[in-house]
């Protein structure tokens, strides 16, 4: 009974204070800071003179590109969706007049990549490889965007085309990325590591192949081989919000909840850390649990409300393990998959089909795991009752 | 103990989380034939557009955002038209406030406009803003109109999008939406549950031979709560279609004075012995009030000659359910805590003292416009 009373309580308090918070006011003070802008001193000071020049210079395509390249670059850092969409603005008014820019087409593919556009993405990068075949990048992207797709025959393609002209690290990570998922997976581990050992390598790339070492040690039940490689990648680089996100999801299936609150204690810039961070708070029952959990359900449903499906994976497992709701995870989860197939997607799959006790919803999942001969590890317990 | 926490973690929710994509949202509302809105944008859009942090210290203040009004104003409106029917209406800003939104602050315009719009118009919303900076960033609109509502995104390169106002919509779909109003306006409107509560928290109880003690069974108390709603909603009722119809008509701040009095009444009735055994009168007689109290919240909602009676049948039904359903939740607790020594001097007596007392800073503020901050 008494807890009856607390739930109508807490619901009609919650209410009132939506109610009373969403108000509109005139400051009484002049000096009231309404807003704090996140980028630093220096950085904004940078931008806002590339950003004169550029419009001082309105046909210097150089200056636009390297402007729309820095506001990628901010977007990234700050995972702050914003300047993506400052540098697809200018870009767009340059590919309007000229579509033959292949270094504008490329990083656009960037851009429409990070928003899960993969369509899209990939008709700009065959536009761009068109009139110039020689852009490693685009070789590159097009290969990720493959991979995503689980389309990991037309990955390997796009990564030998890049043979012909490349022996970088990243070339050799692309190909045994690739194979590494379609039944080589011990071949092509073997393969990297060679690779990672031997060559004079810059950080960004580097960190690349140290997060594909350690998904496909994790992949192979090599825990603690994935592990030592994580941690390399998260501190080669700066901060590399994939790699962290793996890093978090291997610690929470070791139950190292503890390790993930560490990892990712203050991120809540980026969606996709976030959400790492409420589930391993929700397994210690820490005290910021609710919080965070109540801005994940905020942030989806402002999602919602302007038609973003970015974010149905993180969506699906945030559905599935917070809210306990297996049927609208499984929803979320199928349609996910539909856009992309990395081995995360393809389990949070199979783990809603089981919660919702609906196996059959996983029959795709079967049929794709035989057609690429896919090694994982982590997927197979869940296979097995599938199958049951 | 356990409610003041609820209170800290709710206002604690609120607290802005970071970077979702750029969104502005944007309220139409046509009552009367009048179109007028809301327009709110994040001011982290507005500096990118037109430069908000004169002094480039990272932080934009009141006084930064007050120097560009007539700015922003020329920006954001030369990148939205509004149209009826064939008319393009004239935009007219009216006033910059601020609001706190959960990814930070937005700058509130609101603007009036020249249009008239009838029931068959079609209005027409031209939006671009941002167009040529972020073709990430919507509008998320809000029209509403006689009390339908209706949402979308607009997507800023995409070209003007029209609704239609055509309402085909029967009378009791409409009854319907006045429904939902008057159980919104009993969940939010404080004054008339507490009232009806401070009326209801001795009808567990049995006032005997000089003492309160709990009553006999369920049914005794369901019998008085009975009685007491009934003379509530049958006062509430009449007074409500009087002024409705424009029988009889009081003033708005003469009306909430004695709704507030009327709760200080109620409670401190349960302390000291005035109307022990007049319950039920004393919840007709204030009913009467408070009738004229829901008749002015009907009245802000616009009813047209048209949807008038279905408009007061439906608002009216709309809080007899949500006065039924509270009831319905406040009666087994209270039942149930009635049998505990506690009931009196926690519930009775402490519980009524409170409510007495925030009436009573009500009524301060109603009637003689002072405001207590507690």
């Amino acid at each position: 009974m008494k807890i009856f009373i607390q739930l109508i309580m807490m619901a009609w308090l919650s209410f009132l204070s939506l109610y009373t918070y969403a108000q509109v006011y005139i400051p009484m003070d002049d000096n009231e800071i309404l807003e704090v802008l996140s980028v630093s001193e220096g950085e904004r000071k940078q931008l806002k003179d590339l950003r004169f020049e550029a419009k001082t210079n309105p046909d210097d395509f150089q200056l636009s590109l390297k402007l729309a390249r820095d506001y990628v670059g901010l977007g990234r850092t700050h995972s702050d969706p914003r300047y993506y969409g400052y540098a697809e603005a200018l870009l767009a008014s340059w590919l309007k007049y000229q579509q033959e820019q292949p270094d504008a087409l490329v990083l656009r593919a960037t851009i429409l990549q990070n928003r899960h556009d993969f369509q899209l993405a990939l008709t700009d990068l065959k536009a761009a490889l068109k009139l110039n075949p020689r852009l490693p990048q685009a070789w590159l992207t097009l290969a990720a965007i493959y991979e995503v797709q689980g389309d990991y025959h037309s990955a390997l393609r796009s990564c030998l085309a890049l043979t012909r002209f490349s022996s970088s690290l990243a070339t050799t990570t692309c190909i045994n990325s690739a194979l590494s998922l379609s039944g080589q997976a011990q071949y092509s581990y073997q393969q990297l590591v060679t690779a990672v050992n031997d060559k004079q390598n810059n950080t960004e790339e580097i960190t690349w192949t140290y997060t594909i070492l350690a998904e496909l040690a994790e992949r192979l039940n090599l825990v603690k081989e994935a592990d030592s490689w994580y941690r390399k990648a998260i501190t080669s680089d700066q901060r590399n919000v994939y790699a962290l996100a793996s890093y978090a999801d291997f610690l929470l299936d070791h139950n190292r909840n503890d390790e993930v609150i560490d990892l990712l204690h203050g991120e809540t810039r980026a969606d996709t850390l976030q959400l790492r961070l409420t589930l391993a708070e929700q397994r210690l029952r820490h005290k910021d649990f609710e919080q965070h959990a109540e801005l994940i359900k905020n942030k989806i449903a402002a999602a919602k409300a302007r038609g973003d499906k970015v974010h149905q994976g993180d969506e699906a497992r945030f559905t599935l393990q917070v809210i306990k709701d297996p049927d609208a995870a499984l929803k979320l989860a199928t349609s996910n998959w539909d856009v992309q197939k990395e081995p995360r997607d393809t389990r949070i799959l199979l783990e809603a089909a089981l919660a919702a006790n609906k196996p059959e919803a996983a029959l795709p999942v079967l049929k794709f795991l035989e057609q690429t001969r896919l090694e994982d590890a982590r997927l197979q317990p869940l296979l097995k009752m599938v199958k049951e | 103990m356990n409610y003041l926490i609820c209170i800290l973690f709710c206002t604690w929710s609120m607290l802005a989380f970071a970077h979702k994509p750029s969104d502005s949202y944007l309220s139409i509302d046509i009552k009367n034939n009048q179109l007028s809105g809301r327009w709110d944008i994040a001011l982290r859009d507005l500096d990118f557009a037109i430069g908000l942090d004169k002094n480039d210290d990272g932080a934009i203040t009141w006084e930064e955002l007050r120097a560009k009004t007539s700015e922003i104003g020329l920006y954001v409106f030369s990148h939205l038209q509004l149209g009826v029917s064939d008319k393009t209406c004239s935009l007219l800003p009216k006033a910059m406030k601020v609001d706190g939104h959960t990814d930070g602050t937005y700058a509130v315009l609101l603007f009036d406009s020249d249009c008239e719009v009838t029931n068959s118009n079609e209005i027409t919303i031209g939006y671009r803003l941002f167009a040529n900076l972020d073709p990430q960033h919507r509008g998320l609109l809000h029209l509403t109109h006689n009390n339908t509502n209706l949402a979308a995104v607009l997507v800023p390169s995409q070209p003007s999008r029209t609704f239609n106002l055509l309402s085909k919509r029967s009378h009791w779909l409409e009854a319907l939406d006045f429904i939902d109003e008057g159980i919104w306006h009993i969940w939010i409107g404080f004054d008339h549950i507490l009232f009806l509560f401070s009326l209801l928290i001795p009808s567990v109880m049995m006032y005997q031979s000089g003492r309160w003690q709990a009553a006999p069974n369920f049914k005794s108390a369901c019998w008085d709560v009975l009685k007491v709603v009934t003379a509530f909603t049958l006062a509430h009722s009449i007074t409500l279609s009087l002024a409705i119809l424009g029988l009889v008509e009081l003033p708005s701040r003469w009306v909430e004075s004695c709704i507030a009095a009327s709760v200080i009444l109620a409670a401190l009735t349960n302390i000291f012995p005035l109307f022990r055994h007049q319950r039920t009168v004393l919840a007709f007689t204030f009913g009467l009030i408070h009738g004229f109290g829901f008749a002015s919240v009907l009245a802000d909602l616009g009813l047209s000659s048209t949807t008038k009676l279905w408009g007061l049948l439906g608002f009216n039904l709309g809080v007899e359910i949500g006065q039924l359903v509270l009831v319905a939740g406040f009666l087994p607790i209270t039942y149930k805590f009635s049998r505990s020594p506690l009931y009196k001097p926690v519930v009775l007596k402490s519980c009524s003292l409170a409510i007495a007392g925030l009436a009573s800073l009500w009524l301060l503020e109603r009637a003689f416009g002072i405001l207590v901050q507690v």
